[in-house]
């Protein structure tokens, strides 16, 4: 510990506690997940128990239990339908979403439920949104570095592809928050990724970040300049990545199957999922070696199936071509000609498939840099930033919008209001005028993506300024104005200028999270918690009794003569109730005991507030988060 | 750090051209300009100003693009959000403000057409091109002829060419435009302006088509 409070310089730090400072970088991975502390400069994996570093992102949804990670793996095999995968995929999407996926999804999607929001799936029984799902694997990461590091982990830089769209970007924060997490800022992986190639510290010139992961296909030039460290272009597809080569295989599998042993070809989602599975496996195997053999034995009639590495790479050729088709795209952008980039750096996992390898040596005329391993990178440069951001760093990171955003005008177009690849932070202001005479409201649509119309770019959000003046057409300037933080993030407002008439509209997206959700979400994620999870509730309990206790006790101090009839009583009895109930282990019952004497207290409370005093003692966090859990009667 | 008594006499020098405004936080008086409290050192709010006094520099069309950019690193080297990513809510909303300022003056300061433009409205001549366009048929006529080559472009090497000459007329007009602002000729420069702008329209038009020829 008194290694990390020596690392500030005295005054440089404005946290009181140590502790507050510990920051760790995650990778939300499609495939595989990862999490980083750095510690002077230096990032460091924090492994398992079993020395691994990647968590495999796959919850699995048990009758007592959920688990995350390897350990949900065998689940797959035995349940598949208890099992997510690649929830990462649907983040921030809605169902709408899903249908222009095509194909068969691994997911089985709860369409009730999903119906104008957010995407719901059915696992087990219950109804999960993928910021769910999320939280849960961010958990066991969280477990997992306090258990590497013991001590709290509370504060992480997470990492998106450039290419997330506001609404998945939105989902990740919520999905931190839903685990515990503070995010203190959402960073690109191209980005970390070459911040983990100390990009940012000798070397000066353009670099491409070359990023393929399990689900997402991010390119990325980088200018680094004076310490400064900055992202001219970025482009890429959030849909497309090494799933999708393992989509080629399992088709070519399931098509050769079907060839075999007849039959339509109608498949099961558990039939899929297997199917995916082995088709992965090839993929890895075909990484190394030449060629190779794999079974696939559903419904008891098992066939064989052969590759070779040329036919593989036959397969998946669409798919490493339209990587490269979206390199130059970014490239011409930019203004860039492959060869006066000085390095590329390679990310994700399917960047280890020859195939690709050869591509991007092809596309830049040099060998890529490949020397940290490509699943580890975007980790460790997200610890670095997490140090960067806690103890300072002479570094600086200027990143750029990845979508362009607009808003709706007359006839379904899009009028872009900021462009992508503009740096962020970054306000920007159109104005508008009324349409027809008298026009008192006026709709706004907000909206993401290249497209010239409405309906080929992503909805963000809709909301309407009212109580706009009467004045004939085109007399009302509107003003609209778009605000994109350092996370990306978008917020909108609008105004009317000539009077002044103003409607700051913090903008949810439209699959985003509401905080009745939010609230919902943090209920129910601890009323299926697991084990550890109930130890970490039971603690919780303990320290809000323990708050409640000296809170109220402080209380009666100053205003003990507030108190009325045989209030002191009764109070007396609930404190020693709740006093008995901490040294159990029985969570609601410490609940119980806190709401009970909340509820004597009240009485006493108002008073307290009467006398102007704002230091409330009930609306505690418990409040808000357990009530619906207690039973008043107890 | 409430009591700031002693800055008084400091604010004073100020106070003709920028009167001092108390610090949100320590109520200490601040030099209106001034990004940081005097007293307890916390970022105050961004106080807009122009583009070049945003970076701190003379109100000039000249300028050196390596100390502009030098510039805007060093001022967001102190604002940028990332450092005040553990500070307090009100500290980060003030910090993304001028970050976010920053930017907007760095973008428009960097391209010779956006900087043209941002040192009108300094001077206090705005354009209108609207009405500029309509009024100046030679540009309209050159215009048409413009949109009507590139249409007829078939080949990439063909479009290659048209970008060339647009890009050699692009700096032609760069340059007119320094010469129109030495002279302090914003009649001129207003016209030019208007004719840049038009060429770098033309431009785009120009990369869009290759982009499409390169698919």
């Amino acid at each position: 510990m008194a290694e990390f409070l020596q690392i500030h310089e005295p005054g440089e730090t404005p946290m009181p506690h140590a502790d507050d400072n510990v920051a760790v970088g995650i990778d939300l991975g499609t495939t595989n997940s990862l999490i980083a502390i750095a510690h002077e400069g230096a990032p460091e994996i924090l492994r398992g128990t079993d020395g691994r570093g990647m968590v495999p992102s796959v919850v699995a949804y048990l009758d007592d239990k959920v688990v995350v990670g390897a350990d949900a793996r065998p689940v797959l095999l035995d349940e598949p339908e208890r099992v997510v995968a690649s929830i990462k995929r649907l983040m921030g999407r809605g169902v709408e979403d899903l249908k222009t996926l095509g194909g068969k999804l691994p997911y089985d999607v709860d369409e009730a439920a999903s119906e104008g929001g957010m995407v719901r799936l059915s696992i087990a029984g219950r109804s999960l949104t993928p910021v769910e799902i999320s939280a849960d694997i961010l958990r066991a990461l969280k477990n997992r570095a306090e258990e590497a590091l013991d001590r709290n982990v509370e504060k992480a830089v997470i990492t998106v592809p450039a290419y997330f769209d506001d609404a998945a970007r939105a989902a990740t924060k919520d999905a931190a928050k839903l685990a515990g997490l503070e995010t203190l800022r959402l960073v690109n992986e191209p980005t970390a990724a070459a911040l983990a190639y100390g990009l940012d510290k000798d070397v000066e010139g353009l670099y491409a970040v070359f990023d393929f992961g399990g689900g997402t296909f991010d390119i990325s030039i980088l200018r680094m300049e004076m310490g400064v460290f900055q992202v001219l272009a970025t482009g890429g597809d959030a849909q497309l990545g090494g799933d999708d080569l393992d989509h080629a295989v399992a088709e070519h599998f399931l098509a050769e199957r079907t060839e075999t042993i007849g039959g339509d070809g109608e498949l099961t989602i558990t039939e899929v999922k297997n199917a995916l599975m082995t088709a992965r496996l090839a993929k890895e195997c075909l990484t190394d070696q030449d060629q190779g053999k794999w079974m696939l034995g559903m419904d008891g009639e098992p066939t064989e199936h052969s590759l070779d590495r040329t036919h593989f790479n036959d397969l998946i050729a669409p798919i490493v071509e339209r990587t490269i088709k979206l390199s130059r795209d970014v490239l011409l952008e930019a203004d860039i000609m492959p060869d006066e980039v000085k390095g590329v750096v390679l990310v994700g996992g399917s960047t280890r498939v020859p195939l690709v390898r050869e591509h991007v040596a092809g596309l830049f005329g040099q060998e890529p840099l490949a020397d940290i391993n490509p699943d580890e990178v975007v980790a460790l440069g997200a610890a670095l930033q997490a140090e960067a951001l806690t103890a300072g760093s002479n570094a600086l990171l200027l990143d750029v919008t990845p979508l362009s955003l607009g808003i709706e005008t007359m006839g379904g177009m899009v009028e872009k209001v900021i462009h992508r690849n503009t740096p962020i932070p970054v306000a920007k202001a159109q104005e508008f005028t009324t349409y027809k005479d008298g026009q008192t409201a006026m709709a706004i649509h907000a909206l993401q993506g290249e497209r010239e119309m409405v309906d080929q770019n992503r909805s963000l959000a809709r909301f309407e300024l009212r109580g706009i003046p009467a004045m004939v057409a085109g007399a009302a300037r509107i003003r609209v104005m778009f605000s994109v933080d350092a996370d990306g993030l978008l917020t909108v407002s609008a105004s009317e200028d000539s009077t002044g008439l103003e409607a700051q509209v913090e903008v949810k997206p439209s699959y985003g999270l509401s905080d009745e959700d939010m609230s919902r979400m943090l209920r129910e994620s601890m009323e299926h918690g697991r084990s550890d999870m109930m130890e970490r509730l039971l603690a919780e309990a303990r320290v809000e009794g323990t708050r409640m206790l000296l809170a109220f006790e402080s209380a009666l101090e100053v205003d003990g003569e507030l108190l009325i009839d045989d209030e002191k009583e009764v109070i007396s009895q609930r404190i020693s109730e709740l006093r008995t109930a901490m040294t159990g282990d029985d969570r609601d019952a410490i609940n119980t005991a806190v709401d009970v004497l909340n509820k004597a207290t009240e009485g006493f409370a108002s008073r307290r507030m009467d006398k102007d005093i704002r230091k409330a003692l009930t609306g505690s966090s418990v409040d808000d988060i357990d009530g619906e859990m207690v039973n008043p009667e107890a | 750090m409430s009591n700031n008594d002693n800055h008084k006499g400091e604010g004073q020098g100020h106070v003709h051209a920028h009167p001092d405004s108390p610090c949100w936080s320590c109520r200490g008086s601040v030099d209106q300009r001034a990004p940081f409290c005097h007293a307890c050192g916390i970022i105050q709010p961004a106080r807009r100003g122009d583009e070049f006094q945003r970076l701190g520099m003379k109100a000039d069309f000249d300028l050196d693009p390596k100390d502009l950019e030098k510039r805007y690193f060093a001022f967001q080297r102190t604002f940028h959000p990332d450092r005040f990513a553990t500070k307090s809510s009100r500290e980060k909303q003030l910090s993304l403000q001028h970050a976010t300022d920053l930017n907007e003056a760095y973008d428009r300061l960097k391209a010779p057409l956006s900087r043209a433009e941002a040192l009108l409205e300094t001077k206090g001549a705005g354009v209108d091109d609207h009405a500029r366009t309509e009024s100046d048929p030679e540009l309209l006529m050159e215009a048409m002829e413009s949109r009507e080559a590139l249409a007829d472009a078939e080949t990439a090497d063909e479009v290659a060419k048209l970008e060339a000459l647009t890009r050699a007329d692009i700096e032609l007009s760069e340059e007119a435009l320094s010469l129109a602002f030495s002279a302090d000729d914003l009649e001129g420069a207003t016209g030019i302006v208007t004719r840049l702008k038009y060429l770098l329209k033309l431009l785009q038009e120009i990369r869009r088509k290759r982009l499409v020829l390169n698919n």
